[in-house]
């Protein structure tokens, strides 16, 4: 397999998500920079955490125009698996290649914990490692989780069962005790219509060693590693 | 203050700090009469912040050498070898009085500044911690200040993706004034690539990158070396605004840089700016620099010479770059949007020589403006002693059983739980902490390999006011000791000095005090200071804080993946077996403090054994090291059972405590704060009893892991559930209340 890491200025998930990568592929992710609009052919790109602009505008606003992601929206498109992390979540939804939007935490504060979050669609290139309604912790680390849309879009997103990870109790109801930040539906993470892009708040890259505390995040670089070596 | 006053009045220097006697010297260094901005370069440089004016002389009796350390105090971070070509940068600095002022810009800007220190001498930052002391929580303005304080530092560090992995905060109405905020960083770097500030090579471009230069924090640093009185509000403007997202873009573009071979010196501008990189660079180099000031930067039309030279506009840099190289360093600092500005040159002539308009508007000789900085030693008097505290006494009309008072302790603003604190700080970034915040101290490995860095902060304020001699060596001791609890070799401290105003006998006995205790535990304990920062003048109206010698302590840990331990309680049916002398020492003690009407804040701390600490401290970390316990934790703040109780608390197991035979109260054998001393958790407790035995050490049985309550002695019992509970939610009810 392999992936590009887009790095723009201000990412600051990178290279854990590069580490997580290497761990799980056994090589290298290219790093590619923002303002090269020359993106190689790779398998899957991955568009990291961190707060690219500063947050400037709104958080992922002004990445979203960076000349690669323009490449980025059309590799998409094709139907090269594009996986966003966090700010990168962020930046999907500014681009239009994920419906609705990231607002400010419901509590207005940063929060960085670990959080259960139960797989609604264990049937994509990103979750084959999981199996539905599978129960794992990831850490969330953010000022604006909150995701957001309209009714008509929210329904949609479940009709077309589109949305991956929802926040759940350790037992795995859904409930507003267990939103971290006040996301609509509970939703951590949603899928395009094609199911190849991903779009979550959760950083799978941190609790991918057992060292650090957990390996829930594995399973999503394991199995992506896995599908893209027979698909290639 | 802004505008160029055309003559020097004494009012023009006093109004720049400066005292009479002060200003004949700087007229003998000139031989003349100063020009403004030679007067504001004089006034900063010799303000308290920059020229340790009242501490040098204290300084220098704290102990800086070790095998492994590579760099003491003097350069922008102390630098410390760890093994395998590696060298851990690191540094504590103040910004409490901006933070008073402002809490978000002056705790961000705090972290932004540190954070530089640290990676202006090549070294990636890996961790961020911070020791903070509020004000009494019912005064008006702590929650405030809590609640920007914590905002600023998270939004600065978590923008810049390095982990805020842990601290201190702590409440004391001494700090109703003063706040104090106290920012540490961590980073790593090869030991063949460290960067020095010595400026060299008679010729060599001077370059300024980073942000532009603007109208903020000027004065900043004479800001803060004076004290604060009823028109503190006033003082907004002279608090610098951060960007942390430029930072970031610095960080890389510096490491980028550092990655050549391009970079003779470097030097962040932090408090005083352009002029203290500038005068530090050219003094430690033993050459002169001139500027052009029309290349500068700037943010603002017209800024004047005087302006430029004292802004501490933040995210800025100076460098002298080797000839020829500084195209490749224009482009990758043009590559991460920063500005690049070759402003002057290196000169042979020991002068800091400013040009403005073609016209030279400084020309100061630097040797002895730093050289001959003044230096007090300042009257002082000890500490009048405190009286030791008799249990039996100390524990009149308090009736509390054991259990009832661990409730209330738990929950009490010295010891609740700081989750509503550290989960704002992105703790996990980098994807390297091992032992996220809330132990006895963060973990963190060492990228791509299996070492690990131990990282705390410590200080026990209530016992330094008290002692300050006993109180330097407990602060010491412990960061000592909460190294050791989690595995770690003790390599090196950074010191936070803060106190009040040194021109008060009383404030200097103080200071005197805590570094003779910090001396004597440093070489006690084989745990050198390696960089630090003074900040004096925390006083309101004539009223200090209380002494507060913050200490940041590193160690190592050899293998990560097999020599730490957990502070949790780790498994079931495991005996709890205690580390160490328990002679019931209940003055100013926390339990006091809370239940006591007549000796809260009373009576002499406790008293601190360097030769227990370092004897006990070995054989626990040998232990540790050896995979021969299953748990340990350190006793501090809270004593015995509070610490049984946060053990249980992070591990979600009980435990039944048995009170010894002894004719000491139960309280006191419960929550004296007597030092040197650990819990430790095992299920062959007796091989390390026979261990303790052979080696000296005092070690009891006192409990075993289980179930899920804490029960002490007969049937005296809480659940973990309501522990828990009165343990966290104290904070976050706190802060959500109006």
């Amino acid at each position: 397999m392999k992936a590009a890491v887009i790095v723009s200025p201000g990412s600051n998930c990178d290279r854990d998500v590069q580490v997580a990568l290497r761990q799980s592929a056994g090589s290298d992710p290219i790093m590619h920079w923002h303002a090269d609009a020359d993106l190689p052919d790779v398998d899957l790109i991955v568009v990291p955490g961190g707060f690219s602009y500063g947050d400037y505008l709104r958080a992922g606003a002004l990445a979203a125009q960076s000349p690669v992601i323009r490449e980025v929206v059309a590799r998409a498109n094709k139907g090269v698996p594009v996986l966003g992390i966090c700010n990168g979540f962020q930046i999907l939804t500014e681009c239009g290649l994920l419906p609705g939007v990231l607002m400010r935490n419901a509590g207005l504060k940063f929060i960085c914990r670990d959080v259960d979050l139960r797989v609604e669609a264990a049937d994509t290139v990103f979750t084959s490692d999981y199996v539905n309604r599978q129960i794992i912790r990831i850490p969330v680390a953010h000022n604006e989780g909150n995701y957001f849309a309209d009714d008509e879009t929210l329904n949609r997103l479940d009709d077309e069962n589109r949305v991956a990870f929802r926040y759940c109790c350790p037992e795995g109801e859904v409930r507003a005790a267990a939103n971290p930040n006040g996301a609509a539906r509970n939703i951590a993470g949603i899928l395009n219509e094609g199911r190849n892009v991903l779009g979550m708040m959760p950083h799978p890259e941190r609790l991918a060693d057992a060292l650090l505390g957990g390996t829930d995040g594995r399973p999503m670089f394991d199995g992506l590693v896995e599908a893209l070596a027979t698909a290639a | 203050m802004n505008e160029i006053t055309p003559q020097i009045t004494p009012e023009v220097v006093a109004e720049h700090g400066l005292t009479p006697e002060e200003y004949e010297r700087v007229l003998r260094i000139m031989g003349r009469e100063p020009k403004m901005t030679e007067l504001g370069i004089f006034s900063v440089m010799w303000s308290e912040h920059c020229s340790y004016k009242s501490s040098k002389f204290w300084l220098k009796k704290l102990p800086t050498e070790a095998p492994w350390v590579i760099c003491g105090p003097g350069e922008n971070a102390g630098v410390i070898d760890i093994g395998d070509g590696k060298a851990c940068i690191f540094k504590m600095e103040s910004h409490n009085h901006p933070s008073f002022i402002e809490p978000y810009q002056g705790a961000a800007t705090g972290v932004g500044g540190i954070l530089r220190d640290v990676f202006t001498m090549g070294a990636r930052p890996v961790a961020n911690m911070n020791a903070l002391r509020f004000g009494a929580p019912e005064h008006p303005k702590t929650r405030h200040l809590v609640s920007g304080v914590v905002a600023g530092i998270g939004g600065y560090g978590n923008c810049m993706g390095i982990p805020t992995v842990g601290g201190e905060v702590n409440f004391d109405s001494s700090y109703n004034g003063n706040i104090l905020v106290n920012a540490m960083t961590v980073g790593i770097a090869d030991t063949d690539k460290i960067f020095y500030s010595a400026a060299a090579g008679i010729g060599n471009a001077v370059v300024y990158v980073g942000s532009k230069t603007g109208r903020d924090g000027i004065h900043g640093a004479t800001m803060a070396s004076a004290e604060f009185d009823d028109d503190t509000e006033d003082k907004r403007p002279t608090v610098q605004v951060g960007d942390p997202f430029t930072e970031k873009l610095l960080l890389e573009a510096c490491l980028e840089l550092m990655a050549t071979d391009a970079i003779i010196a470097i030097q962040d501008m932090g408090a005083a700016g352009l002029t203290s990189s500038s005068v530090e660079m050219s003094d430690k180099g033993g050459v002169g620099i001139e500027f052009d000031l029309d290349q500068v930067p700037v943010r603002e039309d017209a800024m004047t010479p005087y302006e430029i030279m004292l802004s501490e506009s933040q995210e800025r840099m100076l460098m002298v770059v080797k000839p020829g190289r500084e195209d490749m360093a224009r482009a990758i600092f043009e590559k991460w949007e920063l500005d690049f500005a070759i402003i002057g040159r290196v000169t042979d002539t020991n002068r800091l020589v400013l040009k403005s308009g073609g016209e030279v508007v400084c020309d100061i000789p630097v040797p002895p403006l730093v050289a001959e900085a003044p230096e007090y030693e300042r009257p002082w008097v000890p500490t009048p002693p405190s009286p030791v505290l008799a249990a039996a006494d100390a524990l009149e009309g308090i009736d509390a059983s054991p259990t009832d008072a661990l409730e209330k302790l738990v929950a009490s603003p010295d010891l609740c739980s700081r989750r509503w604190v550290w989960e704002q700080y992105d703790h996990m970034v980098m994807a390297d902490t091992v032992c996220r915040p809330g132990g006895d101290a963060a973990i963190v490995r060492v990228h791509g390999t299996d070492r690990a860095l131990a990282i705390t902060t410590d200080c026990t304020p209530r016992y330094c006011v008290a002692d300050p001699v006993q109180g330097g060596r407990q602060a010491v001791a412990e960061a000592w000791r909460n190294l050791t609890a989690s595995g770690a070799k003790p390599l090196a401290i950074t010191d936070n000095m803060n106190f009040g105003n040194p021109e008060r006998p009383e404030i200097m006995g103080q200071f005197a005090g805590c570094i003779e205790g910090m001396t004597e535990a440093c070489l006690a304990l084989d745990f050198p200071v390696v960089s630090g920062n003074v900040s004096l003048y925390n006083e309101t109206n004539g009223t200090g804080i209380l002494p507060t010698p913050a200490i940041g302590g590193v160690g190592l840990i050899e293998d990560a993946n097999s020599e730490i331990t957990s502070t949790g309680f780790a498994a079931k049916g495991d005996a709890i077996v205690l580390i160490g002398d328990t002679a019931g020492h209940l003055g100013r003690s926390i339990l006091l403090r809370e239940f006591s009407a007549s000796h809260s804040d009373a009576g002499a701390p406790p008293p601190v054994d360097l030769d227990a600490e370092r004897q006990n401290g070995d054989f626990v970390r040998d232990l540790i090291v050896n995979g021969r316990v299953s748990a340990c934790h350190d006793i501090s703040d809270g004593g015995l059972l509070v610490a049984v109780a946060e053990m249980a608390l992070a591990g979600a197991i009980g435990a039944e405590i048995t009170l010894p035979e002894t004719d000491m109260p139960d309280l006191a054998w419960l929550f004296s704060e007597d030092q040197a001393r650990y819990l430790i958790t095992s299920s062959a407790p007796d091989d390390l009893l026979t261990a303790a035995k052979t080696a000296g050490i005092p070690a009891i049985v006192i409990g075993m892991t289980g179930g899920a309550q804490l029960t002490v002695g007969d049937g005296n019992s809480i659940s973990l559930s309501d522990l828990r509970n009165a343990h966290e939610n104290w904070l976050p009810d706190y802060m959500a209340a109006v």
